[in-house]
């Protein structure tokens, strides 16, 4: 079994009185994409801003690589981790420095890399246009290759294929599997379990802000074992 | 028409443009230098009393500049707090009461244009690695159109303001006459060419400033 890339202990999220996330144990392997379903409001989400340190767990302890992600983590840390998220937020800038972007912040440039990537994606030829000018697929493409090009080992991705045609649904997971294969740790949140079940080496069911049930995807998915995940999986829980 | 144009070719005349730009040039300077980085700051974080700030930025986007120059004018005065420095009547007084009318504006339209900027690229531009420098910078570029129009709207109210530089200026021939207090001056004196001709100038001039300032902003159409 792969070491841990996260581990979660007694972590507990809260807005103001309202407790929106409840998760007593968690581990992600290193290398494994762990899919997060789960309905509206479940904290999939929150889980995701919690292991980008983007916000603070208010009880508990997250660790990365075996050392504390708080307090606030360094920066050095966090670039090791980054997201996409289910709407692509483009820099007012054209689409190769939005792709560039992380690399320069990280004092970095690689045009042959990023030239490369560019292809991958298929925006060859959108390249040096204004990236806010594009397609909501295409906007979620340069967002993907945006977070690869910093060479992260974490991939957080919420809903990556959210509103996406057919087309853009399949390249956009046609990347993961790419990153999956470079041995990249990824946390799929999705609403869609059928992308959970194509994507996800394990996949964990949030209700709540609670974890239902966790396991190997086609287990999770072909034998749930909580009646809850069988109401979610059957769609009869109403949300 | 022929008195304006003769007028526009007095030589007293670029004297007084000359030293409208020097006075309302470094008092935009100043009030740039510092507002835009405190706006910049009060709008990108969160902090105990921030409404407070927000509220007194706000109000000094507002004040009536013929107030400024009264408060400025109490303050150079002899028997003011900062009469030793001999300011009174100078340029210099006219530039601290164009940077205390100026700053408010540049602060808070500063501080209302990082706001603006899409909360979700903020959080990206953390998630894709910013240090805290990296991220307000970059959100300080998203929202280069706005803190053009900070900078656009400090340089109107200062190069058209004509209370606060009379106030504390004078309008003294050759020392601190400025287009403004020069068009009051020629107009109450029923000399409408000159009124014209300066007001002329102070048109083409504030066009030709917001047309560098947009050329600078580098806005994509």
């Amino acid at each position: 079994m792969s070491a841990p890339a996260f581990e979660i202990t007694g972590l507990r999220h809260r807005y103001g009185v309202r407790t929106v996330l409840d998760l007593p144990h968690l581990e992600i392997r290193r290398g494994e994409t762990l899919g997060i379903i789960g309905p509206s409001g479940a904290g999939k989400s929150t889980l995701l801003r919690l292991l980008q340190g983007l916000e603070r767990a208010t009880e508990g302890e997250i660790r990365f690589n075996g050392a504390p992600l708080c307090c606030p983590a360094p920066v050095e840390i966090t670039r090791r981790i980054t997201t996409v998220f289910q709407r692509p937020a483009m820099l007012d800038r054209s689409v190769r420095d939005n792709i560039e972007f992380g690399l320069r912040l990280r004092g970095r440039r690689d045009r042959a890399g990023v030239q490369a990537l560019v292809d991958r994606v298929g925006l060859t030829a959108l390249v040096d246009g204004p990236a806010r000018k594009l397609s909501g697929g295409e906007m979620q493409r340069v967002a993907m290759a945006r977070a690869i090009a910093t060479g992260a080992e974490v991939l957080l991705l919420d809903e990556p294929a959210a509103n996406l045609d057919p087309a853009n649904v399949a390249r956009i997971e046609a990347i993961v599997r790419e990153e999956q294969v470079h041995g990249t740790t990824i946390v799929l949140v999705t609403h869609n379990t059928h992308e959970a079940r194509r994507l996800a080496h394990r996949t964990l069911l949030l209700i709540g802000g609670k974890p239902v049930e966790i396991g190997p995807t086609d287990a999770v998915f072909d034998a749930p074992t909580h009646p809850e995940t069988r109401a979610f999986l059957a769609g009869d829980l109403v949300y | 028409m022929d008195s304006i144009l003769r007028a526009l070719a007095d030589p007293a005349l670029l004297a007084i443009v000359a030293l409208s730009f020097q006075v309302t040039g470094i008092a935009l300077v100043i009030a740039v230098v510092a507002g835009v980085p405190l706006g910049a700051v009060v709008g990108l974080t969160h902090f105990p009393g921030k409404r407070l700030v927000t509220l007194v930025l706000y109000t000094g986007m507002g004040l009536p500049p013929v107030v400024v120059g009264l408060f400025v004018y109490l303050a150079l005065s002899r028997s003011g707090p900062l009469g030793p420095l001999g300011w009174l009547f100078t340029p210099a007084g006219m530039i601290v009461a164009q940077v205390i009318i100026a700053f408010p504006v540049a602060a808070g339209l500063t501080q209302t244009a990082v706001e603006a900027v899409d909360r979700d690229l903020r959080l990206q531009i953390r998630a894709l690695g910013a240090t805290r420098w990296q991220s307000g910078w970059t959100v300080l570029r998203e929202a280069r159109i706005g803190v053009t129009a900070a900078i656009v709207a400090a340089f109107g109210g200062i190069i058209s303001e004509v209370g606060a530089v009379m106030l504390v200026g004078g309008n003294i021939d050759g020392q601190t006459r400025v287009l403004t207090t020069a068009i009051v001056l020629s107009t109450r004196q029923g000399d409408f060419a000159l009124a014209m001709a300066l007001g002329i100038v102070l048109l083409l001039l504030t066009l030709g400033a917001n047309a560098v300032l947009l050329q600078l902003q580098g806005r994509r159409r």
